[in-house]
């Protein structure tokens, strides 16, 4: 019997003309694919288009295809599809997958366009006039008093003035653990999130004590497992943020198996080395808003009335949703869409449960400015920030800030292979394997990254100066500044743009 | 923190520093008709100056109480019945309470000892750590949920009266030990779904429990005497703790609950 009627997806071609059999690609490869008797022989069904064996290759011998195989047309049955039966059929399994949600639905993005200042009000050239990008996240008092000194008139300052959280670009690095992703990636995201001025999140599983010169730019997490929470874990972050949902698997759990649980991430999650660290899908002591209030509140109690956000997957209900968790004394709600990436997720949710986070960050915005509780706390928006043409239109849609882990990923090396699951990936990324964790420098990375901020910030910039604004809060919420070229009314309505001429 | 200076009340609850009285080590706060935010930061005001041992009298729902508190030798006493949360992510103290508490003892707790005369409400423990929390009367749902041990060490949870659902759910660690002595409540000593998805640790349960009450990744067996053995010395304490006769909570026989593997969704995933 065959082992599998899965056929491979790619075809690894290497050009023996080309190929010096210096073996590079059989070291490189994370998945296995080469074996070497005399020249490299690849297994085509181990290869996940990773790209790492066609970067590395000194002579440029090699290059990855789709299999042409041929199956018989069926627009319905895709081979996709196909192949996930004869794999379930075979073992009985829930289909595991990584990253994002790559179902060709309708992005709302890239039917959205901006404005710029033509003849009748002025642009802005950012590159000669100031254009202020600093975001302060949190909860801002309802009203502002002045009060008369000897100085003359100030700000009346009370406790609803809560500290905030400082940006000095409203970009975020989203939340991924070490566990899911390897130390090297928490350094290279800490260094650069201190460069750039903004904050890396731990995700769920704990602070690594490497990272605690770090920790006035690390958000610190709380999910339903709670992993390396305690006391001092909150008090170091800049914020901690309660994690309800994530966009790639609202309203399930995970776990990160035993056998990846090494004594280093075990002391970091704090649990006993080789134990299975499951994360429940809801919180146990969650079951209510006021439940999350009193979550919340635990948490300032012990840290001093830091900033406590909340992430939740943008889901069908989610304005009246977030308008709880305002009401809960959230001071900022972080809205995940479906695209949104993961280490680890059942394909089924992953690609059929939530909805885009243009929606959503629109929804939300328009729910809280009607109940008039917009401005007691700030909106993160993430779940395939792809672009800084991204960025700019999740703020024009309600947005305090975004936060990017797919796009650090990708600066990092990441092809979206969709491998994360398996802990083999050949950029080191989402691996414990140290002969993978090294390949990332965490000093080589956290460049790539601030590069990669700094670029996408100057082109808001750019498109802030078009737009004849000279800081990112004049754009926040502004819809007027969008319009819509091929959605459907409903739609339009919906996010409240108007569809391009009118 | 200090207390707000604008308003005096909240919910029509001073909000001002609450009357204490020093003697020595000792601080005794008065909590009659305190907002909780006021009370607990006089409780870290007095554990600051000096005090290893604060009492709160009056207190009546105050949330919070002992709630992030740190440090081994802390001792704070609560006169009343506190409100929600009470020692969570406490690391250290030992918090001793003469009434009933309500929903969240000990959640997420690192370290220390809650005693707690009373009954306690929903989700008792969960996820703690280390330490010890002592219960004399009931349990409400998800009692010991999610209970972790770490490296080298457990917590223990013992209630000496019934609990209902989902006991020691998701448990990764530790020992969860009900007895059914003393209760209030009708039904069963346990209710249903005990040990569900229970993947570490072990739970004792005085006296027998239905196979069809427990989770389906756990083995219910009769606790030997070796095992019974293993627990004199936590339940020695307890006794002690609450003028109990070991021998009395000895005198049946215990049933033993644990994880069938440390693995229990292993087999679950397949890889595109």
């Amino acid at each position: 019997m065959a082992t599998t009627m899965a056929q491979p997806e790619f075809r690894v071609r290497i050009d023996d003309v080309r190929c010096q059999q210096c073996g590079r690609c059989v070291q490189q490869c994370g998945w296995g694919v080469y074996t070497f008797d005399e020249r490299p022989m690849p297994d085509h069904s181990a290869c996940r288009a990773c790209h790492r064996c066609v970067t590395y290759c000194p002579a440029q011998a090699i290059t990855i295809e789709q299999n042409p195989l041929a199956y018989r047309d069926n627009p319905s049955w895709t081979p996709a599809l196909r192949r996930a039966a004869w794999r379930q059929s075979e073992t009985g399994g829930v289909l595991l997958t990584g990253m994002g949600n790559d179902r060709p639905y309708l992005n709302v993005f890239d039917h959205l366009v901006l404005d710029a200042c033509q003849v009748t009000n002025p642009s802005i050239d950012p590159l000669r006039e100031p254009m202020e990008l600093r975001t302060y996240l949190g909860s801002k008092p309802d009203a502002v008093g002045v009060e008369a000194g000897p100085d003359g008139f100030k700000l009346k300052k009370d406790r609803s003035f809560a500290a905030g959280i400082r940006l000095d670009t409203p970009i975020l690095f989203a939340p991924m653990s070490y566990g899911s992703v390897s130390l090297n990636v928490h350094k290279a995201l800490a260094l650069a999130a201190r460069r750039l001025g903004i904050l890396m999140n731990t995700g769920e599983g704990g602070l690594h004590a490497d990272l605690y010169p770090f920790e006035d730019n690390v958000i610190v997490q709380v999910a339903s497992g709670r992993f390396g929470v305690d006391s001092d874990y909150l008090n170091r972050g800049a914020a901690v943020e309660i994690k309800i949902g994530q966009g790639a698997k609202p309203g399930i759990g995970g776990h990160l198996p035993g056998e990846k649980a090494d004594q280093d991430i075990a002391t970091t999650r704090m649990i006993p080395q080789g134990s299975d660290a499951i994360s429940p899908a809801p919180h146990h002591d969650i079951y209510s808003i006021e439940d999350l209030r009193q979550l919340i509140f635990s948490i300032k109690e012990t840290t001093g009335y830091k900033p406590v956000g909340v992430k939740i997957a943008a889901v069908h209900n989610v304005a009246a949703i977030a308008s709880g968790i305002v009401r809960a004394g959230a001071d900022y709600v972080y809205i995940d869409g479906f695209r949104g990436g993961t280490g680890a997720a059942p394909q089924v949710i992953r690609d059929h449960v939530g909805i885009p986070l243009e929606i959503a960050v629109a929804v939300v915005d328009q729910r809280l400015r009607d109940e008039g509780i917009r401005q007691r706390a700030s909106i993160i928006a993430a779940g395939s920030i792809r672009s800084s043409a991204d960025l700019a239109k999740a703020i024009a849609l309600g947005a305090d800030a975004v936060a990017v882990g797919s796009a650090a990923l990708i600066a990092l090396g990441c092809h979206l292979c969709q491998g994360c699951h398996t802990g083999s990936c050949s950029w080191g990324l989402t691996t414990h394997k140290s002969e993978l964790t090294r390949r990332l420098d965490p000093e080589w990375g956290a460049e790539r990254l601030v590069n990669l901020v700094s670029a996408w910030s100057h082109e808001l910039q750019e498109v802030l100066g078009a737009l004849g604004v000279n800081a990112v809060e004049s754009l926040r919420g502004s819809r007027e500044r969008l319009r819509s070229v091929g959605l459907d009314a409903q739609t339009c309505e919906i996010i409240g743009v108007k569809p391009a001429g009118l | 923190m200090t207390t707000a200076t604008t308003a005096t009340t909240q919910y029509g609850l001073s909000v001002d520093t609450p009357p204490s009285v020093r003697a020595g080590e000792v601080a005794t706060i008065d909590c009659k008709g305190v907002y909780y935010r006021a009370v607990n930061d006089a409780v870290r005001a007095a554990i600051e100056s000096g005090a290893t041992t604060v009492r709160l009298i009056n207190v009546n729902g105050q949330r919070y109480i002992g709630t992030g508190l740190r440090g081994e030798g802390v001792r704070i006493e609560v006169d009343g019945t506190p409100g929600q949360a009470l020692a969570m992510f406490m690391d250290g103290p030992t918090v001793e309470v003469t009434g009933n508490a309500q929903d969240g003892v000990g959640n997420t707790m690192n370290s220390g000892q809650v005693v707690v005369h009373g009954s306690v409400g929903d989700v008792l423990g969960y996820g703690m750590r280390r330490g010890r929390i002592f219960v004399r009367g009931d349990a409400g749902y998800r009692a010991g949920i999610h209970m972790k041990a770490d490296e080298g060490a457990a917590p223990v949870i013992v209630c000496g009266g019934k609990a209902r659902d989902f006991f020691g759910e998701y448990m990764a660690g530790g020992l969860l030990v009900l007895l059914g002595m003393h209760s209030a409540a009708d039904g069963p000593i346990v209710g249903g779904h005990v040990g569900a998805g229970m993947h570490g640790g072990a739970i004792f349960i005085r006296g027998t429990v239905e196979d069809w009450a427990c989770g389906t990744e756990v083995s219910v067996s009769p606790a030997t005497d070796a095992e019974k053995a293993g627990l004199r010395p936590v339940l020695a304490d307890y006794c002690r703790t609450f003028g109990m006769s070991l021998d009395e909570v000895l005198s049946v026989p215990f049933t033993r609950i644990c994880p069938t593997g440390s693995r229990p969704y292993a087999r679950l995933y397949t890889y595109l």
